[in-house]
């Protein structure tokens, strides 16, 4: 469990400046907007907590207050800090940090497209996953949307009295949409913010005046084969070689966290599943830690096995999945592929025996699981992890890892050094391929992973292939945590064991407060930072997602390389635009 | 020719009422050309390469080695429009998204099909009220088979497509052939999506919000 702490020392140091969070169910700092730079500073200078996990507001309608939340650790390990600044909700201004820690850079932007905090000083504060122009900031609270119904759900039309139906019915356009009073579309300037991207790019990339060559200016995506969903990219080049880069996001924007605070909490469990939509089960993992701590439930021994041998063969789908479409990106269509996905289908076979289904599990609940594992898809689940699956990895390795093709292509290609990982906030493969030896598991112990004897994967050079290498590690790593939890749980908690804590219910309590769940997910850390005030309805639900913070760190890694090279840098990455604009 | 075999009972390909010289049998097929145009269309529809959400790494499952979307010649993913017969809509489509899919769409040379793949793509799905996505991309660009499911599995993605197949099975050449090239506006992204088809609705509607809207300052001021 994540456990945040205060620090004595820090509260003589800036007293009048900071304040304990003293309301019920909060902890951490409340700190004055204008020192919050100082106060960053001096956490990550002189007390070690250099990296900063998660950036986000809240909008307190009622107190008339806009909050962002700081979530910091320590790249070394051990528990985290949280602190606060609080700002009127008419003028939210709060000054960017994105300097002291530039992994705020995304999350800043977020901040500002969706609840309309300003970050003063912020390089490039535009939004990042809605378009220019859009009316409004949709995650404020007195913000509806088209097919607004009610505050929360579930809406009285529905439940109990079951009259369904259709939204289109009633909006005049027959479709999801809506408009200022007064906006006349005939005057509308249909929209310059590509021109203004093409624009900034340019500019913001450094001018070199001894070889006077012309700058070209590359679009890829949102429709491109290789950018694994509908990413975009915006290059500047000179010559094949790239110096300046652009990620334009939300293609995908779904609005996960607007849905999520009108749901239930546990409608929320569904919609985690489709966050990074081939890692389902690690996505419930993070959203119930994050509840757990706020109720003070724990799930039963059996549970917690369950849960962790799920996560892990989720982690072993999402590597063998990454390796695979890295091949791709490399040009190997499709083969290497074929071979993970051969594997991917027998795991899956074990999810669809268990949960219902192959993709979409929504299998966690809050105190433990839904159902438990049966029996003849257990036995092939031991099959798997000890005996197929190491076999198959160790082929793997055997085809790629020596190939001269594979190795030309990818050694000293987007290297990203320690320092930048920890300051651009990367987490998972990313960050450990760096040399960094961070693994939540290991640095701040979650569940019952405290049990099983593994070793933290770390490489160090950084470069593609070594973030290539780190995901064959991981895999045997957790085929290892694997064969220990098939062993121990016959032992410990034999099958008809619990698995849930107390009865199912539908409608859980949940005391009012904060809390921030952080789980190592196959692609780094996946935080959830949920806020109660003991209604039915979460108040504030954000999803730290770790492919969207990873991608801060892509123009660092792809500057000076060649234009070929973008798109093999941003398969090492692995993302999954699911969660990317959520 | 008494002995009639699955082939000839076909779907009413009948032997003809005259006799064949013996050399002949067996190296003639008499069909119309309608049906030889067809089965060659339906068995080589190549899909657009492009994927938006989850429901896109079910059809990429549907084309690895164990459901092999081979079998239906379909595996053939061009990543370009021009060269593409079916797009696969597969996935959320999100009003920041629908001006591409609409230019897409009208990228693709005739005779073109869109399936709709998943409850996103058919009706919204979970994310239906969200604000920014579209509820269905019918309201858009015309569908031809709508797949439910969330993501659909690829055995529902097979019998999708092969309801495609039936559907291009069914289809005259005439009307293949003169099928006019209908080009679909592309949506803009103002304060929120607007067709430009609505634009006088667009209008009319915000006016009258906005005279709502003074009507009750008037009175409240
Ligand atoms: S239908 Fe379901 S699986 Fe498919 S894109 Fe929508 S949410 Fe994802």
């Amino acid at each position: 469990m994540t456990t945040l702490v205060t620090v004595p020392d820090i509260e003589t140091r800036f007293a009048g400046v900071i304040t304990p969070d003293t309301r019920k169910g909060y902890q951490g700092y409340i700190v004055e907007a204008e020192h919050v730079r100082a106060f960053a500073k001096a956490l990550r200078d002189d007390y070690g907590y250099d990296y900063l996990a998660s950036l986000t507001g809240v909008d307190y309608l009622p107190e008339g207050k806009m909050e962002v939340v700081y979530h910091v650790y320590k790249s070394t390990g051990g528990p985290g800090l949280v602190f606060k600044v609080q700002v009127p909700r008419e003028n939210p201004v709060v000054p960017s940090i994105v300097d002291i820690y530039p992994g705020a850079n995304f999350q800043e932007r977020e901040a500002w497209d969706l609840l309309g905090i300003r970050f003063e000083g912020h390089p490039n504060l535009r939004r990042i996953l809605l378009w220019e122009g859009f009316w409004g900031h949709p995650l404020r609270k007195d913000w509806r949307e088209p097919y607004f119904e009610e505050e929360g759900k579930p809406f009285s039309s529905r439940w109990p009295h079951g009259k369904h139906f259709h939204h289109e019915d009633k909006n005049p356009f027959g479709k999801n949409v809506d408009y200022p009073p007064g906006f006349d579309p005939y005057t509308w300037e249909p929209d310059t913010a590509d021109e203004i991207l093409y624009q900034a790019v340019l500019q913001r990339s450094e001018i070199r005046d001894d070889l006077r060559t012309e700058r070209v200016v590359v679009n890829l995506g949102p429709q491109h084969p290789s950018t694994h969903g509908v990413f975009r990219m915006i290059v500047t080049l000179d010559g094949e070689t790239i110096i300046g880069l652009e990620p334009v996001m939300g293609y995908l924007h779904r609005n996960h966290e607007k849905i999520g605070e009108r749901n239930t909490w546990i409608m929320n469990i569904p919609y985690t599943d489709r966050l990074d939509y081939i890692t389902a089960m690690a996505n419930n993992f993070g959203y119930v830690l994050a509840v757990e701590q706020l109720m003070g439930v724990k799930p039963p021994e059996r549970a917690e096995y369950i849960r962790v041998i799920m996560a892990e063969l989720t982690r072993i789908v999402n590597h063998l999945w990454a390796i695979g479409f890295l091949l791709n990106d490399l040009g190997a269509f499709f083969t290497p592929a074929l071979y993970a996905i051969e594997e991917r289908e027998l795991i899956l076979d074990v999810f669809e025996a268990t949960t219902g289904s192959r993709m979409m599990n929504n299998y966690f609940r809050f105190g433990g699981v839904a159902r438990d594992i049966p029996e003849d898809a257990w036995d092939k689940l031991v099959q798997l992890v000890t005996d197929r699956l190491p076999r198959k990895v160790d082929e793997l390795d055997r085809y790629l890892t020596n190939s001269e093709l594979i190795q030309s292509r990818t050694i000293g290609v987007g290297v990203l050094t320690a320092e930048e990982a920890i300051a651009y906030s990367t987490s998972g493969p990313v960050l450990r391929a760096s040399g960094v030896p961070y693994d939540i598991r290991r640095a701040d112990p979650y569940s019952i992973y405290d049990r099983f004897d593994f070793d933290v994967a770390v490489r160090y050079h950084g470069d593609v292939y070594d973030r290539y290498l780190i995901r064959i590690d991981e895999m045997r790593q957790s085929l290892r945590i694997l064969q220990q939890a098939v062993k121990q749980i016959e032992q410990e908690a034999p099958r008809g064991a619990p698995i849930l804590a107390g009865k199912p219910q539908y409608q859980v309590r949940v005391p009012p407060g904060e809390s921030y769940g952080r789980v190592e997910a196959p692609k780094g850390e996946l935080g959830f930072y949920v806020v109660s005030t003991g209604k039915p309805n979460p108040w504030r639900y954000h999803v730290r997602a770790p492919s969207f913070v990873n991608l801060t760190a892509l123009e660092a890694m792809c500057r000076g390389h060649k234009i070929a090279d973008v798109v093999t840098i941003l398969g090492s990455i692995d993302i999954v635009l699911g969660e990317v604009d959520r | 020719m008494t002995q009639r075999t699955g082939r000839d009972r076909y779907e009413g390909l009948q032997v003809p009422g005259y006799d064949i010289p013996d050399e002949v049998k067996g190296n003639v097929i008499v069909t119309t050309l309608n049906r030889l145009y067809n089965w060659g269309r339906r068995n080589s529809i190549w899909p657009m390469m492009f994927g938006l959400a989850c429901c896109a790494i079910e059809m990429i499952a549907t084309a690895a080695s164990r459901y092999d979307l081979a079998r239906f010649g379909m595996e053939v993913m061009r990543p370009s429009p021009r060269q593409a017969d079916v797009m696969i809509v597969s996935g959320t489509v999100t009003k920041r998204m629908i001006p591409l899919i609409v230019r897409l769409y009208n990228q693709m040379p005739l005779p073109k099909y869109v399936v709709a793949m998943g409850a996103c793509a058919s009706g919204g799905g979970p994310f239906k009220e969200g604000y920014n996505v579209v509820s269905g991309v019918d309201k858009y660009i015309p569908v031809d088979v709508y797949i439910p499911g969330c993501p659909p599995t690829p055995e529902a993605l097979l019998f999708g497509l092969m309801k495609l197949q039936q559907k291009i099975e069914k289809q005259s050449l005439k009307d293949v052939y003169l099928q006019k090239e209908e080009y679909i506006p592309e949506p803009i992204l103002g304060p929120d999506i607007m067709d430009p088809r609505d634009f006088p609705l667009i209008r009319e509607y915000t006016m009258k919000k906005l005279q709502e809207m003074q009507g009750q300052g008037a009175v409240s001021g």
